[in-house]
């Protein structure tokens, strides 16, 4: 996990749920074979109702139907962000589209458990409802130190809550990592 | 000792602690991992990857590997995923493998679970599948997760937990005969909302749920992941004992776990469940929620009935009440959820005709026992909406291409709902039949 991250946004709306994020007839490819997981980044966020893909006003394809990333690098959604189904995929997929971190009002719980123990992507939780206050494609720098997200557009600067004690799984590149360098606590029988 | 609730009792317990509280993070030894088609092959990987290719499962006995996603389809990456099940299970030597094209072959994972005997008060079910949280209904604490923390499971047995506070439903009076666990849940979900219980645990209390069978104490904590919930949970009373105890052929012993005084709920909430209507969730979330009554009327293309929510023997005995002598007017599928139900179709009888002959007497179509439709699936999975059509269902999810077509619209009810809906080919209270 980078502390500073900066990139061009790709805006969506409240629930965006795992069926948006990678629909359920491309959840036949391994994600674990290193040529099928790249077909997670290709079917990335195709699930997503094209009014609702690329806020405020929709229609901006996350990219195009035969490329594997996204020119996107960060994503901005509402509430309950990755609700739905407990799918892994959904975190992979967005990650193979170059996704390094989503900021979000709020999360569905399996999908951010998934996205810090698999040590995909980094999920920060927003202060204040920023899918009504930066568009699809404004540049912006976040700073996971001091917990801002500056739009580098419009220059508005947004607080962001803090990682807290997950930053050391993320910080560790997931679960297994993290139980490596510091054994489980509390160890159980 | 302060007073826990059911949930940090059994999360206490295999923490090998005498108390939790909300919030706090703790490792918890696992009873029972369940996988499927889906997310098997992810898991298998990841296990593989950091234990070793040689590597042995933590307990044997406690990996339960059911396929049940996409079965009966031509699609070959969906047919080789159910290969990489199989070969695990062989090299493991998993006694509990439900394999596709056996006499062992179950269905849909979450109702299977039960049927063979793998859920039991006071354990802690983890499954790679949102709706593992079925399995509160018996008193456990189960819940879903993906494939990295389910490969952790594999190799150890543990996994970190963070104990949710509770939230209390209380159910009290009689259920009328038009109303299912399905109405009391689209009820709640619509109060709450679809993140409502987000990291928290759903409990559900009250003589209206002790007065359900075990099936609709499973449909009601099978969707509390609905809400966002992290586990559901119905305290054990004779009926779930009996059920249990039936089933359990491994011969486990369990510790049942129950509600003690004075254990601190974050909220409660009443139902009185006499004065409930019937309840629908609209497109596109299942918090959407509206009464029959208000929208009946609107046409339909068609009517689903299956899957983990709503392909029971309950659920089927409900709308066979309904279709029976009489013809549906829209392209109408059943699914049993799994081979069991799907002989109980066949031998459960209303008068002297069987389910079976009931459902296809009024025109539905009857597909084998998987997840099929529910989640869509490959293009050539049974009831896929493969065009934008409106469908009412039985199901628990009708988020955007939920179940195939992006332009489609899914209506989610209780069984005797989509019956009536799929007779009149419009949306249809059932309170207009004689049930």
């Amino acid at each position: 996990m980078k502390d500073q991250i900066q990139g061009k946004v790709y805006v969506l709306g409240d629930n965006v749920d795992t069926d948006q994020i990678i629909p359920a007839q491309y959840l036949t490819f391994n994600p674990m074979n290193p040529e099928e997981v790249k077909m997670y980044g290709k079917y990335a966020l195709s699930g997503v109702p094209p009014d609702q893909g690329g806020l405020p006003k929709g229609h901006i394809p996350f990219h195009s139907a035969d490329e594997f990333i996204s020119d996107f690098q960060i994503i901005i959604g509402g509430k309950n962000f990755g609700c739905g189904s407990s799918r892994e995929h959904a975190p992979i997929a967005l990650k193979e589209a170059g996704i390094t971190l989503v900021v979000a009002e709020s999360y569905a719980r399996i999908f951010y458990r998934n996205s810090v123990n698999g040590g995909y992507l980094t999920p920060v939780e927003s202060d204040e409802r920023l899918i009504d206050r930066i568009c699809t494609g404004d540049e912006v720098f976040i700073d996971l130190n001091e917990n801002i997200l500056r739009n580098e557009k419009t220059k508005e600067t947004f607080s962001l809550k803090s990682l807290g004690e997950v930053a050391l799984i993320i910080k560790a590149g997931g679960i297994f990592p993290y139980v490596e360098q510091m054994g489980m606590e509390n160890e159980v029988s | 000792m302060a007073a826990m609730t059911m949930t940090e009792q059994i999360l206490a317990r295999h923490a090998q602690k005498d108390y939790v509280k909300p919030g706090e993070n703790i490792w918890v030894n696992i009873d029972v991992l369940m996988t499927h088609d889906v997310c098997g092959p992810g898991t298998i990987g990841i296990f593989k990857q950091e234990f070793g290719p040689q590597a042995k499962v933590w307990d044997k006995e406690k990996v339960v590997i059911i396929p049940d996603h996409y079965i009966f389809t031509e699609d070959k990456l969906a047919n080789r995923n159910v290969d990489i099940l199989r070969s695990f299970a062989q090299e493991q030597n998993l006694p509990y493998f439900y394999d596709v094209g056996s006499d062992r072959y179950k269905g849909v994972c979450h109702i299977a679970l039960p049927e063979e005997g793998h859920t039991r008060p006071g354990e802690i079910l983890l499954g790679t599948d949102s709706h593992t949280c079925t399995a509160g209904a018996f008193g456990e604490f189960a819940s879903g997760i993906g494939n990295t923390d389910a490969g952790f499971v594999m190799g150890t047995g543990k996994l970190w937990l963070k104990v949710p506070p509770t939230m209390r439903f209380v159910f009290t009076g009689n259920l009328p005969s038009y109303l299912m666990a399905k109405d009391l849940i689209l009820s709640v979900i619509g109060d709450i909302g679809c993140d409502g219980a987000t990291y928290r645990a759903m409990e559900f209390v009250g003589d209206a749920v002790f007065a359900l069978n075990i099936e609709e104490r499973m449909t009601l904590c099978n969707m509390v992941i609905e809400a966002g919930g992290k586990n559901g949970i119905i305290p054990p009373d004779a009926l779930t004992l009996d059920y249990v105890k039936r089933r359990n052929t491994s011969g486990k012993s369990f510790e049942p776990v129950y509600p003690q005084n004075g254990a601190t709920v974050m909220m409660e909430k009443v139902y009185d469940v006499s004065k409930l209507e019937p309840v629908i969730a609209r497109p596109h979330s299942p918090d959407n929620r509206a009464n029959v009554s208000q929208i009946k009327g609107e046409k339909l293309d068609r009517a689903y009935i299956g899957s983990c929510t709503g392909g029971k023997l309950t659920d089927f005995r409900a709308a066979a009440a309904i279709l029976e002598n009489r013809q549906v007017r829209i392209d109408t599928f059943v699914v049993p959820a799994t081979t069991e139900v799907a002989k109980g179709l066949k031998t459960e009888k209303i008068g002297s005709r069987s389910l079976e002959e009931i459902f296809l007497a009024a025109g539905a179509k009857i597909g084998q026992a998987s997840c099929a439709a529910c989640l869509g699936g490959p293009m050539d999975t049974f009831g896929r909406l493969n065009a934008p059509l409106r469908c009412i269902s039985t199901t628990n999810r009708n988020f955007p291409g939920r179940m195939g077509h992006k332009q489609a619209q899914v209506f989610l009810a209780s069984p005797l709902t989509v019956a009536a809906s799929a007779v009149k080919g419009e949306i249809s209270d059932p309170r207009d039949f004689v049930i």
